[in-house]
């Protein structure tokens, strides 16, 4: 059964209004409800451009974006944010309460969420990201790390459909990229779709098989991460290197028959070590 | 010459019940390529902010020991304005750097500050932008750069200062793979022919790994590990995975395949290159054997 849409854009281009340039240029794009996706890319690509037409932060100068078959230039961006969850690369510009449990309550009171109920709600949100021992802290004492892990936990309260992340692993420690990605598993598994935008390869190597690369304000390459990230042209054009099991593999592939994502580590050191066995 | 002389450092922010860093010790000499890593939220940025003197200047909260740079510059003593032209700081948030309505204007802005003259000043502007790539951008407002551009205005304006010492708190965080590489390499070069001194935060360490000279590994406020990067991925590597610090996969892989080898002979491949040759020639031993 074909899933829903979560995400259409179709032929969408934009500028900002006092620039020239087109930053982005005939988006074509369908991403089905409960995918995980990493949008990747070079610096200035136009990641954070498109993902803020998600929730109608920005609306297409031509074409169109559709939430769920939401046209977004009909709805309002307190409408679409309800079912799409947006996570700001830099977290300044999202945090503004004055207290750690505030920020991550705010969105649950505004939906008019019993009191006691959305601090429970919070509570284990911020318990799980490692944030707890800050509650009554002001967020903007927190460090890089932990404030944007609080931008996270804010979106992440009010369990929307569509949950997008512009740059979550920044900051963030090995430890806390797995305990991020176990989560972002948990929610996909209840149904959600979560749009990860990230310069970083081997957390997506790591954790996701989809991917989407642009270069220039367009896409050019999508598909599966064994593929996509190690295609030496496509990396080439959108800045990215090869995580580096993918270009250890792809040196390895005369020798060893890789079964499986050799992306994963596992994965690839259980195949080496086959390959070293046999007589 | 030592360049920086951290002793017995401990701070605890106003308003904050735990100390931030508890007596801290550490010694750069000039010239030397220094990573530290360590969990979100163990004291990195603080640690940067006590060697240009934010702490104690700006930063309110107890403080206890001793900054000197060049064995002579007290940190406490100085005002940071005072110490512009020795430490060079990249924050981790690179847009709350960036005051000015131009490129261009905000690392000309450093430079004036420094009673640099105009015709050192054009050309030191036009030497950063081009040493970061953003030519292009020199007339953009702050505002109307993405993320990763932001962070290379903050570095270009940062290096065109040609401080002494360059302290990169998580300076390609927001950069992509290719550019990270070259920021990168743009701070080994400026090390070779300036002998600046660099001191550069990172989590992901593939690409800093085989570079540095140093890896400096922090845990809740302490320095837990200070040796050489082969040293720290060859033996600190249970040590690293159980506080979360990450490990180069290529390092992880030789560590699990090769683990009951002689250790006096391990090196750590820190490139795919290496990891490669490394499982070749594992191979032809075992079967010549
Ligand atoms: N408010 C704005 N006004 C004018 N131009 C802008 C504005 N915001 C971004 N741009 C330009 O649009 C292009 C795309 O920016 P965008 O922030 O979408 O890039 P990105 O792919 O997210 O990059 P990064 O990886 O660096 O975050 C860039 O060239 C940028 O300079
Ligand atoms: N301005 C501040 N006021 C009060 N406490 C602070 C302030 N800045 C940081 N802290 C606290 O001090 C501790 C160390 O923070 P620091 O920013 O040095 O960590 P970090 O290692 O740089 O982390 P990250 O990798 O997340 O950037 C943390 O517990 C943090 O919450
Ligand atoms: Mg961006
Ligand atoms: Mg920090």
């Amino acid at each position: 059964m074909p899933r829903r849409l979560a995400i259409e854009v179709k032929n969408l281009w934009f500028k900002y209004p006092e620039s020239e340039e087109w930053v982005l240029k005939d988006i074509n794009l369908e991403i089905e409800e409960g995918e995980i996706v990493a949008i990747m890319g070079e610096n200035g690509a136009g990641k954070t451009t498109l993902i803020k037409h998600f929730n109608g932060l920005l609306k297409p100068v031509k074409g169109y974006v559709k939430v769920f078959g939401l046209d977004t230039r009909e709805h309002t961006v307190a409408e679409l944010a309800r079912r799409v969850g947006l996570v700001f690369q830099n977290p300044d510009h999202q945090i503004f309460a004055s207290t750690v449990l505030e920020e991550t309550m705010f969105a649950l009171k505004n939906f008019g969420w019993d009191l006691k109920k959305a601090e429970e709600r919070a509570v284990k949100i911020l318990k799980e990201l490692g944030l707890y021992k800050y509650i009554h802290t002001s967020p903007f004492m927190l460090s890089g790390g932990e404030k944007k892990r609080l931008t996270i936990a804010s979106v992440l309260v009010y369990d929307p459909d569509i949950l997008v992340l512009d740059e979550p692993t920044v900051g963030q420690d090995y430890g806390q990229k797995r305990r991020f990605a176990e989560i972002i598993y948990r929610i996909n598994r209840e149904g959600k779709t979560v749009i990860v935008v990230t310069h970083d390869v081997e957390f997506v190597a790591d954790y996701i098989d989809h991917v989407i690369v642009m270069a220039k304000g367009k896409i050019v390459a999508e598909g599966n991460s064994t593929e996509v990230l190690c295609n030496d042209e496509v990396m080439k054009e959108a800045r990215l290197l090869m995580p580096q099991l993918g270009l250890a593999a792809l040196m390895l592939r005369k020798h060893v028959e890789f079964r499986g994502n050799f992306l994963r580590l596992p994965i690839f050191i259980k195949e080496v070590r086959r390959w070293l066995n046999d007589a | 010459m030592r360049a920086i002389r951290i002793e017995g450092v401990s701070f605890k922010y106003r308003g904050s019940s735990e100390w931030a860093l508890k007596d801290v010790d550490l010694e750069v000499e000039e010239g030397e390529y220094v990573l530290i890593t360590g969990p979100s939220g163990c004291g990195k940025t603080t640690l940067c902010r006590c060697i240009n003197g934010l702490i104690p200047h700006f930063y309110e909260g107890e403080y206890k020991g001793d900054v000197v740079l060049f064995e002579e510059i007290e940190v406490s003593k100085y005002e940071p304005y005072q110490l512009a032209p020795i430490v060079g700081m990249v924050f981790q948030d690179p847009e709350s750097q960036l005051l000015m309505s131009s490129v261009e204007r905000e690392i000309a802005f450093g430079l004036e500050n420094l009673g640099i003259d105009r015709d050192e000043m054009r050309r030191r502007v036009e030497w950063a932008l081009k040493l970061l790539g953003i030519e292009h951008l020199r007339n953009k407002a702050p505002y109307e750069l993405s993320g990763g551009e932001q962070q290379k205005v903050a570095i270009a304006s940062v290096i065109a200062m040609r401080p002494r010492i360059l302290v990169l708190d998580e300076p390609t965080a927001n950069l992509d793979p290719a550019s990270s590489l070259d920021v990168i390499n743009v701070l080994s070069d400026l090390k070779r022919k300036l002998n600046i001194t660099i001191i550069i935060v990172e989590h992901r360490l593939n690409l800093l790994a085989p570079i540095v000279n140093r890896v400096v590994v922090m845990d809740k406020g302490r320095i837990i590990i200070d040796e050489s990067p082969e040293e720290v991925f060859l033996r600190k590597v249970d040590m690293l995975e159980k506080i979360g610090v990450e490990v180069p996969k290529t390092c992880l892989v030789y560590r699990k395949l090769f683990e009951f080898e002689n250790e006096e002979e391990m090196k750590p491949p820190f490139s795919p290159e290496d990891l490669v040759q490394v499982i070749l020639n594992a191979k032809k031993v075992s079967n010549r054997s």
